[in-house]
């Protein structure tokens, strides 16, 4: 059997869920972070099977965007969950309740 | 045929770490199954042909990223988190979202996306798609003006990371 750009796309539908679902169901800032991650990973599977599928570098650029943005967000999001960590000494995401007043 | 056996290998790989990752209750644990998801996904890029995007998925990602999160994992010093004994149903309730979510993203796979490219793609175009060579003759002349500005937002995300993490914070 032949494995086909449906096959790459169907399991990056999985893992993006997968992410989706650490977002939605884990409280620990770290592990949504990780999560975010997951889905941004799904996403480049996908850019990378069509690229290859299609024989267009533009999907392998966008990929290589999406890591350098990811790099950065991770640096400034772990930055923010440290500065959190000093004034809460917690990083459970439902203890964090500043716009609340 | 070696293409089927490698692409099931490695997707059942991404999918367990995956997995592992959000199930695992310490946040370490939860980092290194990640690591085991980002190298089975760099080795399906590689049967993709991608060698240049699989190499910096290994290097930014397994590489950089990873071992910033476990610093500071283990920096903040985070226990593992309580067992909560009794069903919550709010949990149940997110988890048939992300099942809805799934099937309507597959449903979509299934119905809409048989498409095949114009012109047939070869073996050899798409091994030579793949190249550091390819995506660096494009990154430097048609992205060149985006990548300069991924360069200005990794120095703002740098200084900014280092002025949240300071200690006299607001």
């Amino acid at each position: 059997m032949e494995i086909t750009l449906n096959w790459y796309l169907s399991l990056s539908a999985v893992l993006f869920v997968i992410g989706v679902l650490g977002v939605l169901l884990r409280r620990n800032a770290i592990i949504i972070f990780l999560s975010v991650e997951l889905m941004l990973n799904a996403v480049n599977l996908t850019l990378v099977a069509f690229s290859q599928a299609f024989a267009d570098v533009d999907g392998l650029v966008l990929v290589f965007f999406v890591m350098s943005v990811a790099a950065a967000e991770a640096a400034v999001g772990l930055a923010i969950v440290i500065a959190l960590f000093r004034n809460k000494t917690t990083v459970d995401v439902n203890e964090m309740s500043l716009f609340r007043g | 045929m070696l293409g089927p056996v490698l692409f099931f290998v490695f997707a059942v790989l991404a999918l367990v770490g995956a997995l592992g990752m959000l199930i695992a209750r310490n946040p370490v644990v939860s980092a290194l199954w990640m690591v085991m998801n980002l190298f089975s996904i760099a080795c399906l890029y590689l049967t993709l042909n991608a060698q240049f995007i699989a190499l910096i998925q290994i290097l930014v990602y397994a590489g950089a990223i990873m071992v910033l999160f476990l610093f500071v994992i283990m920096l903040l010093n985070l226990g593992e988190v309580p067992r909560i004994p009794a069903f919550d149903w709010r949990k149940g309730v997110t988890f048939l979202l992300g099942v809805a979510v799934l099937a309507q993203i597959l449903y979509v796979v299934a119905l809409g996306l048989d498409v095949a490219p114009a012109v047939a793609v070869t073996e050899a175009e798409e091994a030579a798609n793949g190249t550091a060579a390819a995506v660096g003759v494009v990154l430097f002349t048609r992205y060149a003006f985006a990548l300069q500005i991924i360069g200005v937002l990794l120095l703002a995300a740098t200084i900014g990371a280092v002025l949240l993490a300071k200690k006299r914070f607001v």
